[in-house]
């Protein structure tokens, strides 16, 4: 007769077995997760991608023509890659259309893609987006509003979760050099894209554009902030060469983030 | 004196559309009157091709007066008539106007109507003519109809079809009616073509020497039969009644309909959402007897103040989902205004497709299906009007402005070249001051726009589009060269120049802003 060997306390298996419950309850809510493929950006984010069932916010970093050039181009990569799969489409709802479709097109969102909903005001606009998510027969819907308070994206967080389509929610800036992104919301991620000047290149010529990527607030993470490539025809993000080289170097700084998060 | 007088008035309109006849018109509608007749005061021919020679196949009274027939070459005709004018004959539209006057019949005067031939209807007017006051002022009326239309016509009311069809086209009076029993002894004087008979028939009678329908009267059956066909004989006695020839009568197209009277006015969203849920589960199962779907669906509320009330909703594909329809309708209560009740509803499907039964999957085949947008875009239409939903599909255009076209939501648009594109695009080019650029083929190095100077570090280019001297003279040289540049802040921007430096002519080298990359 042996004393048994010494081992921790363990939670019982009630415990254990409401735990799971618990997680297997969050994760139900949650839709397919898309990631984005590039490593840190999927470390930091909580869920390790993007949620597909929930509401993301992205702004522009300032007012300015080409901030919110780079942030239509993110929310058209994102939209591109939850609707990589044949014959679906996403929705893109505005008001005012100034978009260049070819452009669309050239981060992945092809003609056959996109439907284009233009409503007469805000309000407007996010019944019908609010419908559209309901329905579930979209892969993504994308809308560029001006205001939309707290309830309003609660209603879209729901009706994302209700339907299990994804929602991008492109708050435009209403009055110079206030970030829309103070406003109250209940969004699962929300960022904040502005435009860099491209990495010259040996011979005449522009690069690939280079974005500013920060991630303001996410559900259960910290924020951060990335340098990143722009979207490419197929709607991916890539990290800039030298951050490339420098995380081959030190491997170990994606672990450590991806512990901090 | 005509001429004198005001000279801005509104002319009659020559050339009417008429509606096209899509096989399911609503009823109650009326013809509407057809072009005014062509011919005026020059005669007027139709000819149609017929191997190698123009035949004329119809002449207005002028020309039969100048000796011109149906049957003459058309160069005969131009000959003898200088001042002739001369048209294609249309075969098809004699045929839409033959069956259009047809179901107006069938919905108008008699149950039973064919088309008879190329050129005359068949009416069974067993039994309707009393409605019109007999068989002789019915047949008055009919002419009276036509020729209000712009037609001549000549009408035979007889025992049989047969009779008829020879009396109306061989009988030579506007209106005949011809008492019972009398068919032989009116056929006898016609010429033998009045019975229809075959080509074959009428060769060997002409060789035979029979050229009236009465030398037929006395021949035996037998070697009538051996010599002319089978087919004569019948014709023949078909013609005096003493073999039935039944009529095929058109059908004309309901339109599907469901109607619902109350036995207490209503006015509660709730009761008329009730009555609507009602209606669409009748004309749902109408639809689906008849193998059809709607594309358009019209709701018509009768108030207790004999005022109507009517909602209309579209789809974008034909359906008979009776949810989906429910919904559509839902989102339109608020609409009615119900007053003091609503005591009938109506709701009727005035444009329908076919649509068959759908396969659905058989569980082998693997793979999620494609969702179907068709019901949430109905649902979209109905809350933001039907132009707020669209794609945008390429065009075959360079010019940037022109290259985008809209079309319908569950269309399957194509793309467009690869060449670099904006993500967005000015609605109207903005010029640029202060430029400074090496001509003729760099991008600007410095440039002012909207208050604010920028430094130009990297620029691609000059993308070259011509313009489009198809569509305008001012064009005719009209250049534009686009520059991709960098700003020194990471500003990608959209530029051109007009005009490619070499020749003046292609423009004033004056720069615009057009769009932004990401």
């Amino acid at each position: 007769m042996t004393a048994p060997p010494f081992s921790p306390p363990r939670p019982s298996a009630e415990e254990l077995q409401a735990l799971r419950e618990t997680v297997a309850r969050v994760a139900a809510a949650r839709g397919p997760v898309l990631p984005f493929g590039v490593g840190p950006i999927d470390h930091l984010l909580n869920a390790g991608g993007l949620d597909g069932a929930g509401l993301h916010e992205v702004a522009a970093a300032s007012a300015s023509w080409s901030d919110d050039a780079a942030t239509t181009l993110f929310a058209a990569g994102i939209a591109a890659r939850f609707a990589a799969a044949p014959e679906v489409s996403a929705l893109w709802a505005l008001t005012r259309f100034d978009l260049y479709a070819p452009g669309l097109e050239q981060a992945g969102l092809g003609p056959e893609r996109v439907l284009y909903a233009q409503g007469k005001n805000d309000r407007e606009l996010l019944a019908l987006c609010e419908d559209a998510l309901r329905d579930g027969s979209l892969a993504c819907v994308v809308a560029e509003v001006k205001a939309a308070d707290q309830t309003a994206t609660r209603r879209l967080q729901l009706a994302a979760s209700e339907g299990g389509t994804p929602m991008l929610l492109y708050r435009r800036y209403r009055r110079y050099g206030q970030c829309p992104l103070t406003d109250l919301s209940l969004a699962c991620t929300r960022w904040r894209i502005g435009s860099l000047a491209s990495t010259p290149l040996s011979m005449p010529g522009v690069g690939r554009g280079r974005w500013s990527v920060e991630l303001v607030r996410q559900r259960g993470g910290p924020p951060f902030s990335l340098e990143l490539e722009a979207c490419d025809d197929q709607g991916r993000l890539a990290l800039p060469a030298a951050t490339r080289d420098r995380a081959v170097a030190t491997g170990s700084a994606d672990l450590a983030l991806g512990h901090a998060a | 004196m005509r001429e004198l007088g005001r000279r801005s008035e509104a002319a009659a309109p020559v050339f009417r559309l008429s509606r096209a006849d899509d096989g399911c018109p609503s009823p109650g509608a009326s013809i509407a009157p057809p072009p005014l007749p062509l011919w005026g005061a020059r005669p007027t021919i139709l000819v149609a091709r017929t191997g190698q020679r123009d035949v004329v196949t119809a002449a207005c009274p002028l020309a039969l007066d100048l000796g011109l027939a149906p049957g003459m070459a058309a160069a005969h005709a131009r000959a003898l008539v200088t001042d002739l004018d001369v048209y294609e004959a249309a075969p098809e539209a004699d045929r839409a106007w033959l069956d259009r006057l047809a179901l107006h019949a069938v919905r108008h005067w008699t149950p039973t109507a064919a088309v008879s031939g190329s050129d005359g209807l068949w009416l069974d007017l067993t039994g309707t003519t009393h409605l019109f006051g007999g068989e002789a002022r019915f047949a008055a009326r009919l002419l009276s109809f036509v020729r209000r239309l712009g037609f001549t016509a000549c009408v035979a009311i007889a025992g049989t079809p047969g009779a008829a069809h020879a009396l109306a086209r061989f009988g030579g009076a506007a209106t005949l009616v011809l008492p019972e029993g009398r068919e032989g002894e009116a056929l006898a004087g016609l010429p033998l073509r009045a019975l229809r008979l075959a080509p074959e028939a009428l060769a060997s009678a002409a060789r035979f020497g029979i050229e009236r329908i009465a030398d037929l009267y006395p021949m035996p059956r037998g070697p009538l039969a051996r010599r002319l066909g089978r087919g004569a004989v019948e014709r023949l006695d078909q013609a005096r009644g003493f073999l039935p020839e039944p009529i095929v009568p058109v059908v004309p197209f309901e339109m599907p309909c469901a109607e619902r009277r109350l036995l207490e006015p209503i006015a509660t969203a709730e009761a008329i959402e009730q009555v609507i849920s009602d209606l669409v589960a009748d004309l749902v199962a109408d639809l689906r007897e008849r193998g059809l779907g709607l594309r358009a669906a019209v709701l018509r509320c009768e108030r207790v103040d004999a005022r109507e009330q009517l909602v209309t909703v579209g789809t974008a594909r034909a359906t008979r989902d009776a949810k989906h329809l429910v919904r559509l309708f839902r989102l339109r209560i608020d609409r009615i205004e119900p007053g003091l009740g609503i005591e009938a509803m109506a709701l009727a499907a005035p444009q329908v497709e076919p649509l068959g039964a759908e396969v659905i999957g058989t569980g082998f085949d693997s793979g999620p299906r494609a969702p179907d947008l068709a019901p949430l875009v109905d649902q979209l239409a109905g809350r933001a009007g039907e132009g707020a939903l669209f794609r945008l599909e390429g065009r075959e255009s360079d010019v940037p402005e022109r290259a985008i076209g809209r079309t319908g939501p569950l269309a399957q648009p194509s793309g467009w070249p690869a060449w670099p594109r904006p993500i967005r695009m000015l609605a109207r080019p903005e010029a640029l001051s202060g430029v400074v650029a090496l001509l003729p083929d760099h991008p600007p190095r410095r440039f002012a726009w909207r208050g604010r100077s920028y430094r130009v570090v990297a620029g691609d280019g000059p993308e070259r589009i011509h313009g489009e001297w198809w569509r305008t003279t001012r064009e005719m040289w009209a250049v534009r060269d686009y520059f991709r540049v960098e700003a020194e802040t990471g500003e990608r921007f959209w530029l051109f120049r007009r005009g490619d430096a070499i020749e003046d002519r292609t423009g004033d080298l004056s720069w615009y802003m057009h769009g932004v990359f990401g």
